[in-house]
């Protein structure tokens, strides 16, 4: 099914007396029914106005086409949306819609904020068939309960998003990437801590331990970013070698995209906890390869086949997700972090609101 | 303002409820004489009045629990309270609650500079949890004007924002986790000191839910640390319009100054008598400040005259030292203080576009007219946060209904040109029946089935956010099922 207007796509819904799996451009590896709804047939920018810093789009507009309309003006998503295919092995066009119901961030997470930060207003159809918006297109708004933010990350299981609008930034004008070879994890994340507590506004911190090495990128005007290098070389001084690391452009991406992980046999996932913990944490998970992103506050691990990173990881504070292994896995250990009985209760108490009959990618999220 | 009819069943069990009360918390958190409950019948939102019930001041989660699991047991609403700075009176009482007042609960729990969060009670005002961190050059970011006394509790119910959050974001871009008791006193933790948890996000749905959905009794907050330097620069022109083009063209130049402030005349006037900042005799000032080295905020405000200098303004005047800095921010964050000298005054709050501005301003001046009374305006320009303040006498029979018909008609307008009612203070009892303008029935229906979930008998804050006519089915079948 792919309706080419909202109010096809209510009308649809409505009528719907199967669960469907709720895709973008199907490239973030979810799997689900064989019935499917897509949104690509609701397309198009609706608004774009630079000096408000807003953008509106209907949700199955490709991320590319959004990013070349806002490089246009000099502007750009900050929250640096990764692009899944490489890592999950997918095709097809990554759509906005997408980006905002997995809460997809990059790098720059840390210092801009979440994809969910950025988003000012959403329109989506229920479980119901009925037509509901949040939000607005405004950067200030406390109007009401923010279901804009409860919509980000819903992964679809709460509505299907026809519409989003977001808050833009302008590009910087200049980007340098400083590289500290440390001796090891501990003094890696030592580093990005360092840097990020330091006023030199780090928009990216990263530990690359195939290399051994602490990547922290800055952005701005190029006066700017050439003092606070010279100042963050001063803040590193003791802790290892620094140097500028050239054509940083690639570097993020591959970071953003995990492309070290890419073709490479075994499960992924990735572990959200609090940065300074991870030195102890990627010890007890031991895995095959990783990479500290988030000034190490996010960990992505390749596993063997099957591995219970959980039960490695013992008891912690954080949470852990597979993003890619065979479906027996993700049914065995479960995709998300087993949630405490008071917040499964909230969850199932609103999936059972917002879509009473259990038809928008049922079991995804519990 | 039209509110529910106490619940007599509730009013007569008084005595019932305050003695369960005194079985859990110390005598003197529990305040029951009609001349002490007085204290709590507004907040700062004052035309609007009405004792509670009873009051309660916990100081442990525990507490709060215990309070919430007897109020649900008895079938008796509850008000949350944070320092009671809300000026659109989301700490209003009804006759028939309980007050929580959360003050006592103000530690800081935890602080920890490499992972950059606070962990604290959230009693704990706005300023002074900056305050725990600035000897050691961090701070909270979102700066409330009432930040020396609004609780962190409030800063969440309402996602507060503040001059700074241009750059910084407002509260719920800088909540990290919360601890929260559920109306029938259980507890739950929803987020930490990581980023991202997997599931649905609750968080960013209770930041901003106005005490509705339960109450948070901890908070981890994101800390920053403090640039190396701040500058503000002043910008007066004789045109509304003129000065909106200002602030577009600098947005779109690439530089994100921290704040950009607006403030028209009247407001001008009444600042400069009040903090001597000397802000230019004009029709609308703008205060734009940036961050950094000496050097950045020199190169950055250097492009900012540059575009400044366009638009022919009547003056441009840098901050040549952090003293005069200071006074050019006290004005600012007197604004309200400032009118408040002049006459009784509604603060108003909606969001507009940026590109509505000139068109906005044109149209509350008409209103201004046909009102026959006056409005200043001070608001946030870069993100559109309006703060148009009517000015009017409230001992005077028939003014307040007029200001609140003037005060309807802006946020209408507000939500016409694309925008919406309020921007950072909430909706409280103030704004709750205009919320109909800008939603659809399918979209608040949307917004109260999450309060069905986290409050299944609607007694957390009642009639706030929603009109009455909306949530009435809702109270209704809650009266009938006890």
């Amino acid at each position: 099914m792919k309706p080419e207007t909202e109010a096809e796509l209510a009308d649809m819904v409505a009528g719907l007396n199967e669960p469907v799996r709720v895709a973008g451009g199907g490239t973030r590896g979810i799997a689900g029914p064989d019935a499917v709804i897509e949104t690509s047939g609701l397309s198009g920018i609706t608004l774009y106005e630079p000096g408000a810093l807003t953008l509106v789009a209907q949700a199955g507009t490709p991320v590319a086409e959004i990013e070349a309309a806002l490089a246009a003006e000099g502007q750009q998503l900050a929250f640096e949306p990764m692009d899944h295919r490489g890592l999950l092995g997918t095709n097809g066009t990554p759509t906005i819609g997408g980006v905002v119901a997995a809460n997809i961030s990059g790098p720059r997470r840390i210092q801009a904020g979440a994809c969910r930060d950025f988003l000012l207003g959403v329109r989506y159809v229920d479980g119901m068939g009925k037509i509901v918006k949040n939000g607005g297109r405004v950067m200030k708004n406390v109007t009401g309960y923010d279901l804009v933010k409860l919509m980000a990350g819903s992964w679809g299981t709460l509505g299907v998003l026809t519409e989003v609008s977001l808050k833009v930034l302008p590009k910087p004008e200049a980007s340098a990437t400083l590289s500290i070879a440390v001796p090891d994890v501990a003094v890696g994340v030592q580093a990005l801590s360092a840097a990020l507590k330091s006023p030199f506004e780090v928009s990216a911190a990263a530990f690359d331990p195939e290399e051994c090495r602490a990547l922290l990128r800055l952005e701005g005007f190029s006066d700017s970013v050439a003092y606070r290098s010279e100042q963050l070389k001063g803040v590193l001084s003791g802790l290892g070698d620094v140097a500028e690391v050239a054509q940083p452009e690639a570097l993020w991406s591959a970071i953003r995209d995990v492309s070290a992980f890419h073709g490479q046999e075994g499960d992924v996932w990735r572990i959200s906890i609090k940065p300074t913990d991870a030195p102890e944490i990627a010890a007890r998970i031991q895995a095959d390869r990783t990479l500290f992103d988030w000034g190490g506050g996010l960990i992505w691990v390749l596993m063997p086949h099957g591995t219970d990173v959980r039960a490695r990881m013992g008891s912690f504070d954080g949470h852990a997700t597979i993003v890619r292994a065979d479906p027996e896995t993700v049914t065995r250990l479960g995709r998300y972090q087993p949630e405490s009985a008071g917040i499964a209760a909230l969850t199932k108490g609103l999936r059972q609101r917002f879509d009473p009959r259990g038809l928008f990618n049922p079991g995804l999220m519990g | 303002m039209e509110m529910p009819t106490p619940n007599p069943d509730v009013l007569r069990r008084k005595a019932v409820v305050l003695q369960r009360l005194l079985h859990v918390l110390p005598e003197d958190a529990v305040i029951h004489e009609p001349s002490e409950t007085r204290a709590y019948e507004c907040d700062a939102l004052t035309a609007y009045k009405c004792p509670p019930m009873l009051a309660v001041l916990p100081s442990t989660t525990q507490e709060v629990s215990d309070v919430l699991r007897i109020c649900n047991e008895e079938g008796v609403p509850v008000v949350p309270r944070g320092s009671g700075t809300s000026l659109a009176g989301g700490a209003l009482p009804t006759a028939d609650c309980v007050i929580l007042g959360i003050a006592r609960m103000n530690e800081v729990l935890e602080v920890d500079y490499d992972n950059r969060f606070i962990r604290v009670q959230t009693g704990r005002t706005n300023l002074s949890v900056t305050g725990a961190v600035e000897e050691d050059d961090f701070f909270y970011a979102p700066d409330p004007s009432s930040q020396l006394a609004c609780a962190i509790a409030g800063n969440i119910a309402m996602n507060s924002g503040g001059a700074h959050c241009l750059k910084y974001g407002v509260t719920t871009n800088n909540l990290l986790g919360v601890k929260m008791v559920m109306m029938d006193g259980s507890v739950v933790d929803i987020g930490g000191a990581h980023l991202d948890s997997g599931g649905l996000d609750l968080l960013g749905v209770i930041c901003g839910s106005e005490g509705q959905l339960g109450v948070v009794t901890e908070a981890t907050l994101r800390i920053l640390r403090k640039p190396e330097g701040a500058r503000p620069v002043l910008m007066g022109f004789d045109d509304n319009e003129v000065a909106g083009e200002c602030v577009s063209d600098i947005i779109k130049s690439g530089i994100l100054p921290v704040a950009i402030e607006f403030m028209d005349t009247l407001c001008i006037q009444a600042c400069e008598n009040f903090a001597h900042a000397g802000y230019p005799d004009c029709t609308a000032l703008l205060i734009v400040e940036v961050e950094g080295s000496e050097a950045e905020i020199d190169f950055q405000l250097a492009k900012i005259i540059e575009i400044a200098k366009r638009h022919n303004p009547v003056e441009l005047r840098e901050s040549q030292s952090a003293e005069e800095s200071a006074k050019i921010w006290l004005g600012r964050k007197s604004a309200f203080g400032a009118m408040g000298q002049l006459n009784d005054y509604m603060c108003l709050d909606g969001t507009i576009p940026v590109s509505s501005l000139p068109e906005v301003l044109r149209r509350i001046g008409e209103m201004s007219k046909e009102y026959g009374l006056p409005v200043g305006n001070v608001f946030h320009a870069g993100d559109g946060n309006m703060h148009p303040l009517i000015l009017f006498d409230a001992n005077k029979p028939g003014d307040l209904e007029k200001c609140e018909a003037f005060g309807a008609d802006i946020l209408k307008l507000c939500v016409d040109v694309g925008g919406c009612l309020t921007g950072e203070h909430g909706v409280g009892i103030e704004k709750r029946d205009l919320m109909s303008h800008q939603y659809a029935p399918v979209d608040l229906e949307a917004q109260m089935a999450v309060k069905d979930v986290f409050d299944p008998k609607w007694l957390l804050n009642p009639a706030k956010v929603f009109p009455l006519d909306a949530s009435e089915a809702r109270r209704e079948a809650r009266i009938a099922a006890e």
